[in-house]
C-alpha cells in the first residue's frame, strides 16, 4: 500500500497529457524494459553491448528532434549540425592535450559549443521572424555548407593545433570517454559504454517527459499549435523556442560525442544529406509527438538498416524512403502513438465487458 | 581583363541559380509545397537526357526526352502522393525528401554508380588567357527566356489567370468554376519540367551521377527564401544578388567560400527583410503608391 503510494508519487512529475504512458502499468512495465536493457551486457557479451550502444545513442539525437519538431512545431533538418560540432570539438580538444583530465572536460565544453552554435543560429532564426519552412531550409543549407567545408580540409593547411581535420577521410584515433585525472582516469568502453550511454538516455527521456509536462512544456505545445494566439497571451514565443533550440542542441551535441567516441572517429558524412535525413525519419515514424515512439523507431530503424547493410543490400535506404513515405501517408501520427491507441482501445473495450452484468438489456 | 571574367562568372553563376532554383520556386509560391526532392527530380532530367544522347538520340532531342520523363514522373507522383499533402506543410517536406532518397538510391541500383557522360557542345570562347565554354555563356540567354516564359504563360493565358486565381483563394475559384485540383497538378508537373529542363541543359557539363541532385539544392534553396513569396521576380531578383555575391567570392577565394557568402546573405536578408526580396518592392511601391 505504501510502496504504491510512493511509487504513485514518485511518477507524477513525469506525467501528463504531452507524453504516452500516465498508468502504474506503464512504469511497470518501463521498469522491466530497463532492467533488460541494463542486463544486456551481461547475457550477451561487451561486443553486443558496443554495437547496441550505437542505437542508443542516435536515440538521444531522435530526442533532440522530438523535442524542437513535435512538441514546438520547428521542423529542424540541422541536428546534425550540433551533433557533427560536438564530435569534431572533442575530437579536437581531447586530441591537441592528450590527457585524462582534457578528456573528461572536452564533453562538457563539446557539448557546451554545440548549445552555443544552436544559440546563435537560433539567435537569427527566430529573433529574425524566422518560421516555418524558411527555418527547415536554413537548417538544412547549414549542414549542407558544414558538409561542403569539411570534405575540403584534406590539405596539411587544415590542421586544428597538432590534429589534421583531414577532409573526406575525417579524424580517426578519437580517444574513448574518459573520466577522472591522470592515473585514477577512467575509461569508457565495451560494457560501460554501453551502461554510460543508456544512463545518458533515460536521464535525457525523464528529463524531457518532466519538462513537457511541466508549465514550460506547456508554452511549447501552445507554440506549436498557434503561434500567434501564444504570443497574445503574453508569451515571448521567440524566446521560448529559442530556448528549446538550444536545448535540442546539447542534447544532439550530446549525442554527437557519444557517437565521435563510439567508433573513435568522425568524418563530414554526418553532415551529409542522408544522415540530416535519419533523425527526421527515425521521429516521423516513430511519432513526433512522443518521446517514447521516437526511441523505439531509432532503435528499430537502426537496427534494420544494419541487417541490412550487414547483407549488402542495396535496397537499405530504398526501404527507408518507402517506411517514411508510408507513415506520413497512412499513420501520419506515428506508429507508436498509434499502437497506444490501439492498446487503449482494446483496453476499454475489455473494461466495458466486465463492467456490463450478463443479461443486462442495453 | 579581370572585369570581363568577372561577367563571365557572373553570367553563368546567374544562370546556375535561376535554373536551380526556378522549379522549385514555382512549386513552392504557387502551391507552398517545399519539394525537398527538387534536386533529385534535376538529376532524372539529366538522367533522361545523358541515357536518350548515349541511345543515339542528338543532344537537343535528347534533352526534351529529359524534360518530359521529369514531367511524367511529376504527374504520377502528385496524382498519386503529393495531392493527399496539400494542407500538411511539413508532411509534404518529408514525404518529397524520401520521394528523393527512393529516386537517388533507385537510379544507383538500375544504372550503378555512373554513366557513359555526354561531352560538352559548341566548344570554347577565348579571351587573351581567358576560355570560357560557348555552351555555358548560352544558358544564361535560355535562363532568361525561361523566366519569360514563365512570365507569359502565369500573366498572359487563361490557363495562368486560372492557376493564379486558384492559388489566391481556392473555394472562390472553385465557385468560379475552375477545377482547380487539375490546376495543383498542372503547376506541380510544370515545376517538374522545368526542374527537368535545368537537369537536360547541365547534363552536358556536369558528372551526371545518382547523387548529383544535392549540388543545387544550396543554390536553389537560398534564392527561393532570399527571393520570398513572389515567384518570377524573387528568382530574377536572388539570382542577380546571388550571382553576383558567387561570382565575387569565388572568383577571390574559390567556390566553398562562394557558398558560404550565399549562406550569409541568405540569413542576413531573411534577419531583415522577412519577407525576402520581393517583400521589400513590395513595401517600396505600397509606400509611393500611398504617397
Amino acid at each position: 500500500m505504501g510502496l504504491g503510494d510512493t511509487f504513485d508519487r514518485l511518477r507524477r512529475p513525469f506525467e501528463g497529457p504531452n507524453t504516452l504512458g500516465n498508468s502504474r502499468a506503464f512504469w511497470v512495465g518501463f521498469l522491466v524494459v530497463l532492467a533488460g536493457l541494463v542486463g544486456y551486457p551481461i547475457g550477451f557479451g561487451s561486443y553486443a553491448a558496443s554495437s547496441a550502444a550505437l542505437y542508443l545513442l542516435y536515440a538521444i539525437l531522435a530526442l533532440s528532434l522530438t523535442v524542437i519538431w513535435g512538441y514546438t512545431g520547428i521542423l529542424s533538418f540541422g541536428q546534425v549540425v550540433f551533433f557533427g560540432v560536438a564530435g569534431y570539438s572533442f575530437a579536437l580538444i581531447s586530441m591537441n592535450l592528450e590527457s585524462a583530465l582534457a578528456t573528461t572536460l572536452a564533453l562538457p565544453v563539446a557539448v557546451g559549443l554545440a548549445t552555443l552554435a544552436a544559440l546563435v543560429l537560433g539567435y537569427f532564426m527566430f529573433y529574425g521572424e524566422v518560421r516555418d519552412v524558411y527555418v527547415t531550409i536554413l537548417t538544412l543549407v547549414v549542414a549542407l555548407v558544414l558538409n561542403t567545408f569539411m570534405a575540403q580540409t584534406a590539405g596539411s593547411e587544415w590542421t586544428v593545433g597538432s590534429v589534421a581535420l583531414g577532409g573526406f577521410n575525417g579524424i580517426p584515433a578519437i580517444p574513448s570517454l574518459t573520466f577522472g585525472v591522470g592515473e585514477a582516469a577512467v575509461t569508457l568502453d565495451g560494457s560501460a559504454f554501453y551502461w554510460f550511454t543508456l544512463a545518458a538516455l533515460v536521464a535525457s527521456y525523464l528529463g524531457l517527459r518532466a519538462l513537457v509536462n511541466g508549465r514550460f512544456g506547456y508554452t511549447m505545445v501552445a507554440t506549436r499549435e498557434d503561434e500567434d494566439r501564444t504570443e497574445m497571451l503574453g508569451y515571448d514565443v521567440r524566446r521560448v523556442k529559442l530556448l528549446v533550440f538550444a536545448l535540442g542542441g546539447a542534447l544532439a551535441g550530446l549525442s554527437g560525442v557519444l557517437y565521435a567516441t563510439w567508433g573513435n572517429y568522425i568524418s563530414p558524412s554526418v553532415f551529409g544529406i542522408t544522415f540530416a535525413s535519419i533523425p527526421v525519419v527515425w521521429v516521423a515514424v516513430g511519432g513526433r509527438r512522443s518521446l517514447l515512439g521516437a526511441i523505439v523507431a531509432t532503435v528499430v530503424i537502426e537496427w534494420f538498416r544494419q541487417q541490412l547493410s550487414a547483407t549488402g543490400s542495396q535496397y537499405a535506404l530504398i526501404i527507408v524512403g518507402v517506411v517514411l513515405l508510408a507513415a506520413i501517408l497512412f499513420v501520419p501520427e506515428g506508429v507508436v502513438p498509434r499502437l497506444d491507441a490501439a492498446l487503449t482501445d482494446v483496453r476499454d473495450r475489455f473494461a466495458t465487458n466486465a463492467d456490463t452484468p450478463e443479461g443486462t438489456p442495453e | 581583363m579581370n572585369a570581363l571574367n568577372l561577367v563571365f562568372q557572373f553570367a553563368d553563376n546567374f544562370a546556375f541559380v535561376v535554373l536551380a532554383a526556378v522549379g522549385l520556386a514555382v512549386i513552392f509560391g504557387m502551391m507552398g509545397v517545399i519539394n525537398l526532392g527538387h534536386g533529385e527530380f534535376i538529376m532524372i532530367g539529366a538522367y533522361g537526357t545523358t541515357l536518350s544522347a548515349n541511345a543515339g538520340a542528338p543532344l537537343p532531342v535528347a534533352m526534351a526526352v529529359g524534360v518530359l520523363v521529369t514531367a511524367v514522373m511529376g504527374f504520377v507522383l502528385e496524382r498519386t502522393i503529393i495531392h493527399r499533402l496539400y494542407d500538411r506543410l511539413f508532411d509534404s517536406m518529408v514525404a518529397t525528401w524520401a520521394l528523393g532518397l527512393i529516386l537517388t538510391q533507385g537510379m544507383r541500383i538500375l544504372f550503378g554508380n555512373s554513366i557513359p557522360q555526354v561531352s560538352t557542345p559548341l566548344g570554347n570562347i577565348a579571351y587573351g588567357e581567358f576560355s570560357y565554354s560557348t555552351y555555358r555563356v548560352l544558358l544564361l540567354p535560355v535562363a532568361l527566356l525561361v523566366l519569360g516564359g514563365l512570365y507569359v504563360v502565369f500573366t498572359r493565358t487563361e490557363f495562368g489567370i486560372r492557376a493564379r486565381a486558384t492559388i489566391q483563394d481556392p473555394d472562390t475559384a472553385r465557385a468560379l468554376g475552375v477545377d482547380t485540383d487539375r490546376m495543383y497538378t498542372a503547376t506541380f508537373v510544370i515545376g517538374s519540367a522545368l526542374a527537368g529542363l535545368t537537369g537536360a541543359l547541365y547534363a552536358p557539363t556536369l558528372t551526371v551521377v545518382p547523387g548529383m541532385g544535392s549540388s543545387f539544392l544550396v543554390e536553389a534553396f537560398v534564392a527561393v527564401v532570399v527571393g520570398g513569396p513572389s515567384v518570377l521576380l524573387g528568382t530574377t531578383l536572388s539570382g542577380g544578388l546571388l550571382g553576383t555575391i558567387d561570382a565575387v567570392f569565388t572568383n577571390l577565394f574559390g567556390t566553398f567560400y562562394g557558398q558560404i557568402a550565399m549562406l550569409l546573405t541568405a540569413i542576413v536578408v531573411i534577419r531583415v527583410l522577412s519577407n525576402g526580396l520581393t517583400g521589400l518592392v513590395e513595401s517600396v511601391r505600397n509606400r509611393v503608391e500611398g504617397e
